[in-house]
């Protein structure tokens, strides 16, 4: 690894270097540099299919890079053997894109869980604990003893925010977490990452092709662009910086993705035949 | 000798060297697909053994999994024991009867029931009833990420799904077959004694026989295989069930064919290998009475 890109991630509690993903014969993310400072959010946007979540995934290796490597503070996460793996995961919290609340469970045990795993408290202590998070996430007592399929799509996103916030994580990773939900219960959880962030001072990283998530929660904004449409040369990394400097950005892609304007993706469909003219 | 072919024609008969190339690279995809397949299953399968013995499993995983497979299996094992009981017993004494051997009807149900029939039907209904239930819910908590998600808070997965359903099936599949055992021996004693009218005590007598205890020792060292073979290519299935409804479809089919099919290789190869050891401790054919 150049030293450059050593001290790069010196500075950051995660950093991706190198980083590559190939399933089969298809690769999904191309050489991807990240690093992401204690207490910084990150808001990777770009269209379906760019890498995002799989980038999400890598980073906490639930998907193990073809190359390259990822460091949590400082570490190498390749490195570590089972126990120092389950203990890192302790430092993180994910929030997935459907939530994935177990179905065998009900909602208690749901946010529950992370305690039983690596806490010893007592049961009256944990129910204490579980009613705490579901009140921060605002959701009533009366829904502990529900099972996931009898909530709304909003709530069953907020049983996963208190879920993953229950062991106190030092990094939140979010997985499009207002996709599917209506404007004002995005606006519900766009507050809920705002408010994370303040009360526990964490370092947070979404996963979003909604702008208006990515303008309000972000201090920064990485746009990832599919590798097949990309020539051998180029950067799957179209765009990092602020959130104020989308607008302002030279390359078209860019401006075209914040604006909502599919001029140039018609064309390319049309040129490859997926579009009638 | 001639062929009688124009050299043009032979030119046609051959492959190019371009077909050649694409049917040598699409047999060698096949290899290299089928070899990946396998050690990943061979993988798989290690590491569920490993973490059976490195850590304990929960009691709340458990419980719920020895419910399933035992308490709930209990009745449709039973029901298909006693009627395969039965119908050996028809089939039997229509082949024996012209022979004058009706007495012996209780030696051929039991001995083909403890060695064969309760074993592998045991383990056809576990394959069916519980592996396809375990890969179509494994392969929906894959879709919808909660084994991601079991991962992601620092539980294992393998740990914590797959374990306490092998030990479910190791554990329970014995019980089940002794049960389908039990029901086949008393289908067929039913049948044959209370309908048929063979004499009760040469049924019995001629049962004693020929069924000893290394016969039915062969039928409880086949369940104990195919409750491992159960568990292990269910969870396997569902951990790899492709997204979709049409994908966790696939994993429970696939999940009970390939149970199936194995459990069949299994069982010819345990029974030569038993069948081995047999006749090495007892090469003149001596048998141990119950």
């Amino acid at each position: 690894m150049s030293e450059d890109l050593q001290t790069y991630a010196n500075g950051a509690l995660i950093a991706g270097i190198n980083l590559s993903v190939q399933f089969g014969s298809q690769q999904v993310l191309r050489e991807i540099n990240l690093s992401v400072p204690r207490g910084q959010t990150l808001a990777i946007i770009g269209e379906s299919g760019c890498g995002k979540t799989v980038l999400l995934k890598t980073l906490i290796g639930l998907v193990r890079p073809s190359s390259g490597r990822v460091e949590f503070d400082h570490g190498d996460i390749s490195q570590l053997n089972e126990r120092a793996l389950t203990a890192l995961r302790v430092r993180y919290g994910f929030v997935f894109q459907s939530a994935a609340l177990f179905d065998s469970m009900t909602i208690g045990q749901n946010v529950a869980f992370p305690l039983r795993q690596h806490r010893s408290f007592s049961p009256a202590e944990i129910e204490e604990i579980v009613h705490e998070r579901l009140a921060e996430v605002g959701l009533p007592d009366s829904i502990v003893e529900k099972k996931p399929a009898e909530l709304s799509g909003g709530m069953r996103k907020r049983v996963g925010l208190a879920r993953a916030l229950v062991l106190d994580p030092e990094l939140m990773l979010y997985d499009e977490p207002t996709t599917g939900l209506d404007p004002i219960m995005s606006d519900v959880i766009n507050e809920l990452i705002l408010r994370t962030r303040r009360r526990y001072t964490v370092t947070s990283i979404l996963v979003t092709h909604d702008m208006r998530t990515a303008r309000k929660v972000a201090d920064r904004v990485m746009m990832l662009y599919p590798l097949a449409r990309r020539g051998r040369d180029e950067s799957q990394v179209l765009f990092d910086g602020p959130p104020s400097q989308l607008e302002r950005s030279e390359d078209r892609l860019v401006t075209q993705f914040v604006r909502g304007e599919a001029r140039d993706r018609l064309m390319e469909m049309r040129s490859e035949g997926d579009l009638a003219s | 000798m001639s062929t009688g072919a124009s050299p043009s024609e032979i030119d046609r008969r051959l492959p190019t060297p371009a077909a050649l190339h694409d049917w040598v690279a699409d047999w060698g995809r096949v290899v290299v697909e089928s070899m990946e397949a396998v050690g990943d299953f061979a993988i798989f399968g290690w590491q569920t053994l490993v973490w059976t013995f490195v850590k304990k499993p929960q009691r709340e995983t458990i419980l719920p999994n020895f419910y399933q497979v035992g308490v709930l299996s209990l009745p449709v094992v039973a029901l298909t024991g006693t009627f395969i009981g039965m119908v050996l017993a028809v089939q039997s004494h229509f082949q024996f009867r012209s022979l004058g051997l009706e007495t012996q009807l209780g030696a051929v149900i039991n001995m083909s029931l403890v060695r064969e029939l309760g074993p592998v039907l045991a383990a056809t209904m576990l394959a069916g009833r519980v592996g396809s239930s375990m890969a179509a819910e494994l392969g929906t908590m894959r879709v919808t990420e909660q084994i991601d998600a079991l991962e992601s808070m620092g539980a294992n997965p393998i740990h914590y799904l797959v374990v306490p359903r092998l030990l479910a099936c190791l554990f329970l599949i014995p019980a089940l077959t002794i049960m389908a055992d039990f029901m086949g021996v008393v289908g067929g004693y039913f049948y044959s004694v209370a309908i048929l009218g063979i004499d009760k005590h040469h049924y019995w007598y001629n049962s004693e026989q020929f069924v000893g205890s290394f016969d039915f020792s062969v039928g409880i060292i086949k369940s104990l295989a195919f409750g491992v073979a159960i568990a292990i290519v269910s969870c396997h299935r569902g951990f790899h069930c492709t997204p979709g409804a049409e994908g966790v479809g696939r994993a429970a089919t696939a999940s009970f064919v390939y149970s199936f099919v194995l459990i069949l290789g299994l069982d010819l190869m345990i029974g030569i290998a038993l069948d081995m050891v047999y006749y090495s401790l007892w090469p003149g054919g001596v048998r141990i009475s119950i």
